[in-house]
């Protein structure tokens, strides 16, 4: 009787509607929040915050993204690299241009920005379905980082394209320091899953969900398919250039317009199907995945004895692996690790009966 | 306007090249509904497999059957490891799963026979041949020939044969050729095989131009805009397709370049496309699909 839900009545509607209903999924999340914003910053050491703790984070904010336009709304994508690249040059330009523009703020414009484009590439999705798609989401890979790299202004003339992080403080206080970069990333996500969150339990998620499964009936219910849809590809835009921005500001400190190429795109795409696809927890579970599976494999062909693999071979072999871990989800688990973990959750709701 | 012609006829058979790789893709399309990512892949894989066994001294006609064996055997285990058990999911899944694919053949492809470049010399020579006035490279003209047999090729297979007649009745309905006692899975295994075939006569060609490298598995994402412009069920199509987007993006790379800086070859065919695709949502050549509910 772990998960044990009996006698937690809603006794209003607000009580009925709220995020978290049940108790224990409240206060998992609370001591989650507690731990990863005030233990962690004290346990944790500098590699952890610069190589795991903040990838991670930016990438499952990368794979929400991804996930309102692809798992919820059913538009499929192969450009969310780009407008990564265009939330992070746009929230250093605006940076650059406005001085004295709070970080918050460029980051939030940045993210804007890369909402408008998304939009202006989404346009075509009320006309073309499908797989054709595919081809808008294409040009706007390839254009967006022809643009970056052709015309100068976008990096402040950089002789070889690259920005670099803007000074990080918020009223005052830094946060250029491995703990403050984690802590930063770390509030920037949490507000950002709590918006996404809400969003796909609003009407307008629910819509989503209803164009994704069939958009023709979707039109004859009366959803309204242009904004519908219009709307998907601006949120997950605004959600792909504030990951943007957090990648190259907090995570790598600088970027140039190759780091976010079609390889950036399918890891954001691997990290939803891996993660679940129409699924929040699934995103963290993905990019949890993608950031710790090159580490575990890389340290399990060094503990095995000297030249069994090829350090040569590890990233083809980690290719490969990964191609066949794609397809072993799909097969056996087409709805991701989210779906282990509400597998958990259903047996602990029984636990200690089976039945 | 000669400086014209030449460029137009470049561009021309330069989208022969791409349309031989949309081949592979559109059967594979026409025969299962399924968009298949990983036909880039299966270049680089074949052509891969081909150069490194004839350089260990196999001759040039062994290495070719025997890379072609291989794409069978890797045909046959993707209709029995992949598509058999994702039937009836939906495109988008089958989709995924085969981008999945396309990282397990080029990590499988890679690691067999590793990641240099190797040259690849097919004994035609690349003097380039004077047409009345206009320089045409005797590689491409090949190339095109080259085209222009496997098309022919392909259509009496659909049109003449036993097995094209029942492909054609699974590409129209699955179900209802399952019905009538058509083998789905074998079906499958006979397209996969001769996509694998197709991929290895653009793996040759290409790999003769650029190098057998990486990028070749590249060439898959040039095949897209091809297919788009010319319908996913269609080889008629896929030839158009390329027709059209090899002269326009070397026209827009000579006239339009200079105006607004080069390098536009990388976006200029998906803009092409997808402006196409706003008037004929269906392509040129593709079926209109009806919808109800």
């Amino acid at each position: 009787m772990l998960y044990n839900e009996a006698g937690q009545f809603s006794i209003s509607y607000a009580g009925e509607r709220r995020l978290f209903r049940l108790r224990q999924d409240r206060c998992a999340l609370a001591l989650l929040l507690a731990f990863a914003f005030v233990v962690v910053p004290f346990v944790g050491n500098d590699y952890w915050f610069s190589a795991i703790l903040i990838p991670f984070l930016v990438l499952s904010l990368a794979g929400l993204g991804l996930n309102l336009l692809t798992g919820y709304a059913g538009q499929l994508s192969l450009g969310s690299a780009a407008f990564m690249a265009v939330g992070a040059f746009a929230a250093y330009n605006f940076g650059l241009r406005l001085p004295g523009l709070p970080l918050l703020a460029s980051l939030f414009l940045g993210g804007v920005t890369a909402a408008l484009v998304a939009v202006v590439f989404g346009l075509p999705s009320l006309r073309i379905k499908g797989f054709y798609l595919i081809v808008s989401t294409l040009a706007a890979q390839f254009f967006v980082s022809w643009a970056l790299t052709k015309f100068g202004w976008f990096s402040n003339d950089n002789a070889s394209g690259v920005i670099s992080a803007p000074p990080l403080t918020i009223f005052g206080a830094d946060f250029s320091s491995p703990v403050g970069r984690y802590l930063l990333t770390l509030g920037v996500v949490a507000a950002l899953f709590w918006l996404g969150k809400n969003l796909v339990r609003s009407e307008l998620g629910r819509n989503w969900m209803a164009v994704r499964d069939m958009d023709t009936a979707a039109a004859v219910i009366g959803i309204p398919l242009l904004k519908t849809k219009l709307l998907a590809f601006a949120l997950s835009g605004f959600f792909l250039g504030i990951a943007g921005s957090l990648w190259a500001f907090t995570y790598l400190g600088t970027v140039e317009p190759h780091g976010f190429d079609l390889n950036r795109s399918f890891q954001v795409l691997f990290i939803i199907i891996l993660g679940g696809l129409g699924s929040i927890l699934g995103n963290f579970l993905g990019a949890a995945f993608m950031v710790l599976f090159p580490l575990l494999l890389s340290n399990l062909a060094g503990a095995l004895p000297v030249g069994l693999i090829d350090p040569g071979q590890l990233e083809n072999l980690q290719k490969f692996i990964f191609g066949a871990l794609i397809i072993a989800f799909l097969i056996k688990e087409p709805e991701g690790l989210a779906r282990l973990w509400q597998r958990c959750r259903e047996r602990a709701r029984l636990w200690p009966l089976r039945y | 306007m000669e400086f014209f012609f030449e460029v137009l006829i470049g561009g021309l058979l330069a989208g022969v090249m791409y349309s031989l790789v949309a081949i592979g893709f559109v059967l594979i399309y026409k025969a299962s509904g399924v968009f298949n990512f990983a036909q880039g892949a299966m270049v680089l894989f074949a052509a891969l497999t081909f150069v490194s066994l004839h350089e260990r001294g196999m001759p040039f006609w062994l290495a070719f059957a025997v890379t072609l064996a291989a794409m069978v055997a890797i045909a046959l285990l993707v209709e029995r490891l992949v598509l058999r058990p994702l039937v009836n999911r939906s495109p988008i899944t089958l989709f995924m799963a085969t981008l999945g694919l396309s990282y397990m053949i080029e990590g499988a492809a890679q690691a067999l026979w590793g990641a240099q470049v190797h040259g690849l010399e097919l004994g035609i020579s690349d003097e380039p041949l004077a047409l009345g006035g206009v320089l045409l490279s005797q590689f491409d003209l090949f190339a095109a020939g080259t085209a222009a047999v496997l098309v022919t090729a392909l259509s009496l297979l659909f049109s003449k044969t036993r097995i094209g007649l029942s492909l054609r009745a699974v590409a129209d309905d699955p179900l209802a050729a399952l019905a009538v006692g058509i083998r789905l899975q074998r079906i499958w295994a006979v397209v996969w095989a001769v996509a694998g075939f197709v991929g290895l006569v653009a793996g040759l060609l290409w790999g003769a131009r650029l190098g057998v490298q990486f990028s070749l598995s590249l060439v898959v994402l040039k095949a897209l805009p091809v297919l788009i412009i010319g319908g996913f069920s269609s080889i008629g199509g896929a030839i158009v397709g390329g027709l059209i987007i090899g002269a326009s993006e070397k026209l827009a790379e000579i006239y339009l370049g200079p105006v607004i800086g080069g390098g536009l070859e990388n976006w200029f065919p998906y803009v092409l496309a997808l402006l196409f695709l706003l008037v004929r949502p269906a392509g040129l050549f593709g079926e209109r699909a009806i919808e109800r509910v």
